[in-house]
């Protein structure tokens, strides 16, 4: 039967990650696993060769159905210090509006002997999707799935917190914007649980943060300054343009009046507060330059820990696969 | 020909009756029960001891996909289908390509049905042309080309001014309007219910809203219109209150809910199966059990299979990508069972939903066995469990949400009129 | 069979006293190899004429057996200084086939080119599989092929041999 449940599938039997597709379900131990690694190609920086031979000889496939340069340059930089051969394939959503030609796809893909998928897809499920249909020996990486899952950026925010709060117990951590349709808020919800944040705020109108969220442990805050208010930590969301027009939101001037983070509301926070954002930045939309620019914001830090959390998934998925064909190998 | 059913539990809720007695049929019609009427001395004898005897089940909506879409399904593929499932009588909907909004394609479709000699088929036509929800269709013709109700198949009406009279014009005929409400700019883009899951899983919500609006408006304009109308796959809570009322307040309509959304709900998503995509989408547990609260007391008519086959490819997508519906309607017993196993339903009251409820809705002569019936009637081994899965299916369409789950009951043979169109071996 | 950890040690560090002092080595790098051979090094490292402070290497992702058998589960920190020109001691706490020495030799390049690498170990197995050899070594072992060294630390400090079946 064609079912499985995607906490389980991203896991092998000895319980090592071999797939990437949410932080739903992932234990604590595997994360800080992550963290732990990620840490330890940070220190990769300080070589002259910034490049280790761990994956020397595996195929790297990024596979981008929604573009998006940044993201793809990071896996694709986190690749290469792998020492991976990196294809890069950009795919218009019209050729795959049907499952047809995504399948046909990841075949033809598949007959080019990859490794790995880094897949970015703006439907939710997606990854889980071609996790299920894709060869059995190929590490499916989840670089943002529709409104569902962004596992990568959430953990490079939960490594660049813990390398400036030091740990996640009894911290504060405020989420602002638009919530209903990021991703990046999903998975960093179940990361900041599972991690041991107690206390998570979502903070934006109701129209872009339903009230479901709080059966998924959150706090709703519909005022910023009652959900900043003594926080450790500030995630600002981009907010699209789109939404505007799906008249979710009257303007952007009247967004930042209510919701923007500036010198002020930046104050209700804890003065140690650090400011992240998984970028780009809408200055003057959601968060003024001042902000931006100070010295609380650790927006750059994001990038550079971005790099290594990549690095950390793409080997432990990578090794999760290999364990995995080991043990079936010994077994045939 | 003459015909005993000997020693088979008869289980008909038309009659109330649930008993060990033999059944005489004569002329494709049931001519006695218990004792033999004279002249059937010599009569052929089935002896099903030890199994039930069905009224044929009446499905309302069982999708044949003919013509236009054989990829999918043909009428005679899915009446096989049907009458595996013990389904001897069904309705079908307008969406065919062409469209069922001319007699020609209403006849087609059971031209080819009495062909294939499967089950008795009754095409719903469409209210308006083309289903395009702007020039009323010809509502008299497709009548008396055999249509037995008329529906827009959840599309849009141009405006409520084009539905306000459409509704007039049906009820100046006498004719019944089949509805599936749904306010289309609430359930836009939306693939799964609005609720924790969906939010969680990032897929697009339809809120309650989208049906209860659009009922609303229905029973309004019911009201108004003076209109027979049937309210088909009901998926919420809100809905089956609204009904209700309706009921009370002395309205004459009817109601089904497709079986899918009284055995699931929203919790399966966290599988991102596309298998589970159906509409109206599978909603919370709340609203499950209310519908099967609507079902005890009757404010549901009827229990359908919402039968929708599928080319594979069709669900071979992410969930939101994937075409939705489910192709059940040849475990439609078995599954249904599942609600008594869970100390839900009565058997009777589950019956009455598969047979005489539905039959009600539409005006037919379907779903009783009671003496001068036709003789549509299954043979059920209710003590059967075996795996529903490709080497057992019969629908073209192999898309479902119950994929190789064991089933508990086996319809063994289906009758219609005194002949037999379906033995499972 | 049971192993004397202290004789080694004390071997240890009588002998890279007098390699440092016959080979010219002033202030070198001492770099312990995760995990064992960082333990080994902290005991070691005051038999050695240098200032700098102990600098670790985690060789998880230089090692040549990634495909067999995945990553090491144990994550540790590569700590180096810069090493340009610099004397390294490499010290890890059993030399079998030689692998573990190139990985870390392949890593320390890529931090930079150091002046010369002396190579320490607690117990040599006599079963490379690759021309390294150690310069200094605690204790030469004669194993069964079914035998292993299990080192367990930091404090204490212990050895053990085990039989694998």
């Amino acid at each position: 039967m064609m079912r499985s449940d995607p906490r389980a599938l991203q896991l092998n039997e000895q319980g090592q990650l071999k797939h990437f597709l949410t932080l739903d379900g992932l234990s604590k131990e595997i994360l800080t696993e992550i963290l732990d690694r990620a840490e330890s190609f940070l220190s990769m920086g300080e070589q002259s060769v910034k490049k280790v031979p761990l994956l020397r000889g595996k195929t790297v496939v990024n596979l981008f159905f929604e573009n998006s340069t940044r993201t793809r340059t990071t896996f694709e930089l986190a690749a290469k210090r792998l020492s991976a051969d990196v294809i890069n394939l950009n795919i218009a959503t019209s050729a795959t509006s049907k499952g047809e030609s995504l399948l046909d796809t990841l075949q033809n893909l598949e007959a080019m002997q990859s490794d790995m998928f880094v897949v970015r897809h703006q439907d939710s499920g997606a990854p889980h999707f071609i996790a299920e249909h894709c060869s059995p020996n190929v590490a499916i990486i989840n670089a943002g799935d529709g409104r569902h899952a962004h596992p990568t950026q959430a953990m490079l925010d939960m490594l660049t917190i813990r390398r400036h709060k030091g740990q996640f117990e009894g911290l504060k951590v405020a989420i602002v914007g638009d919530i209903l349709h990021s991703r990046v808020a999903r998975s960093e919800l179940h990361a900041l649980k599972t991690l041991g944040v107690e206390d998570i705020r979502l903070v934006g109108p109701k129209t872009l943060v339903p009230e479901f969220f709080r059966d998924m442990g959150a706090n709703i805050c519909h005022d910023l300054k009652a959900g900043l208010e003594d926080v450790d930590v500030v995630v600002m969301l981009r907010l699209q343009k789109e939404r505007m027009a799906g008249a979710l939101l009257p303007s952007e001037s009247e967004f930042y009046r209510l919701y923007g983070l500036t010198e002020e509301s930046l104050s209700w926070a804890k003065p140690d507060a650090i400011v992240m954002h998984p970028g780009p930045i809408n200055r003057g939309v959601e968060i003024s330059s001042e902000v931006a620019d100070g010295d609380r914001a650790v927006i750059l830090d994001q990038v550079t820990n971005g790099i290594a959390v990549r690095m950390a998934v793409m080997s432990m998925a990578m090794s999760g696969q290999v364990q995995e064909q080991q043990a079936v190998g010994d077994e045939g | 020909m003459k015909l005993r059913i000997s020693n088979g539990r008869v289980i008909d809720p038309s009659q109330n009756l649930d008993a060990v007695i033999d059944l005489f049929i004569e002329d494709h019609r049931i001519v006695a029960m218990g004792e033999a009427p004279a002249g059937f001395d010599d009569a052929e004898v089935l002896d099903v001891s030890g199994k039930w005897i069905l009224p044929g089940l009446v499905d309302t909506a069982v999708a044949l996909r003919e013509p236009g879409y054989s990829q999918k399904g043909t009428i005679a593929s899915e009446g096989r289908a049907a009458v595996s499932g013990g389904v001897t009588t069904l309705v079908c909907p307008p969406n065919t390509k062409p469209i069922v909004d001319t007699p020609a394609v209403a006849a087609l479709i059971q031209d080819k049905a009495d062909e294939a000699g499967m089950a008795n088929v009754f095409p719903i036509g469409a209210l308006t042309q083309g289903l395009q929800g702007e020039q009323l269709s010809n509502m008299v013709a497709l009548t008396d080309a055999g249509c037995v109700a008329l529906s827009n198949h959840g599309h849009d009406l141009a405006s409520n001014r084009v539905l306000s009279r459409a509704l007039e014009y049906a009820a100046t005929h006498d004719l019944l309007v089949v509805f599936h409400p749904n306010d289309s700019s609430l359930s836009e883009g939306g693939c799964a219910h609005e609720g924790m899951m969906s939010t969680m899983h990032g897929l697009a919500g339809i809120p309650e809203t989208a049906e209860t609006i659009a009922l609303m408006r229905d029973l309004l304009l019911v009201e108004k219109t003076g209109v027979r109308a049937h309210f088909a796959r009901l998926s919420c809570a809100k809905s089956v209150e609204m009904i209700a009322d309706a009921k009370a307040s002395g309205l004459d309509v009817t109601c089904d809910v497709a079986l899918h959304n009284l055995l699931l709900t929203d919790e399966v998503l966290k599988e991102f199966d596309g298998q589970f995509h159906v509409l109206p989408p599978l909603r919370s547990e709340n609203d499950r059990l209310t519908l099967i609260e609507g079902l005890k007391t009757g404010v549901i008519n009827a229990i359908c299979s919402d039968h929708q086959p599928h080319e594979k490819m069709a669900k071979v997508a992410p969930f939101a990508a994937t075409d939705p519906g489910m192709a059940n309607v040849e475990v439609l017993l078995p599954l249904a069972l599942r609600l008594m196993d869970e100390g839900d339903l009565e058997l009777d009251q589950l019956l009455t939903a598969l047979t005489v409820g539905p039959a009600a809705c539409f005006g037919l002569e379907a779903g009783s066995l009671a003496v001068g019936s036709f003789a549509d009637f299954v043979v059920f081994d209710s003590t059967d469990k075996w795996i529903w899965d490709q080497s057992t299916r019969k629908s073209k369409g192999s898309n479902s949400g119950f994929n190789g789950e064991q089933m508990a009951g086996r319809v063994l043979q289906t009758y219609i009129s005194g002949q037999r169109v379906y033995s499972l071996n | 069979m049971t192993l004397d950890l202290d004789k080694a040690l004390a071997s240890m560090k009588q002998q890279l006293a007098q390699y440092c002092q016959q080979h010219h080595i002033d202030n070198p790098i001492v770099v312990g190899i995760h995990s064992g051979g960082v333990w080994v090094a902290n005991e070691i490292l005051d038999a050695v004429p240098t200032d700098e402070e102990l600098a670790t290497l985690d060789i998880t992702f230089y090692r040549d057996d990634f495909t067999r058998a995945g990553l090491n589960p144990k994550v540790g920190h590569t700590q180096l200084p810069a090493l340009e020109d610099r004397h390294v001691i490499l010290v890890d706490d059993v030399l079998m086939s030689g692998r573990t020495i190139r990985a870390a030799m392949n890593e320390i390049f890529d931090f930079g080119r150091p002046a010369s690498i002396t190579l320490a170990i607690l117990f040599d197995l006599n079963s490379r599989e690759l021309p390294i050899r150690a310069d200094v070594v605690g204790e030469q072992l004669s194993l069964k092929s079914n035998q292993r060294v299990k080192l367990s630390g930091p404090t204490p400090l212990a050895v053990s041999v085990i039989e694998t079946h």
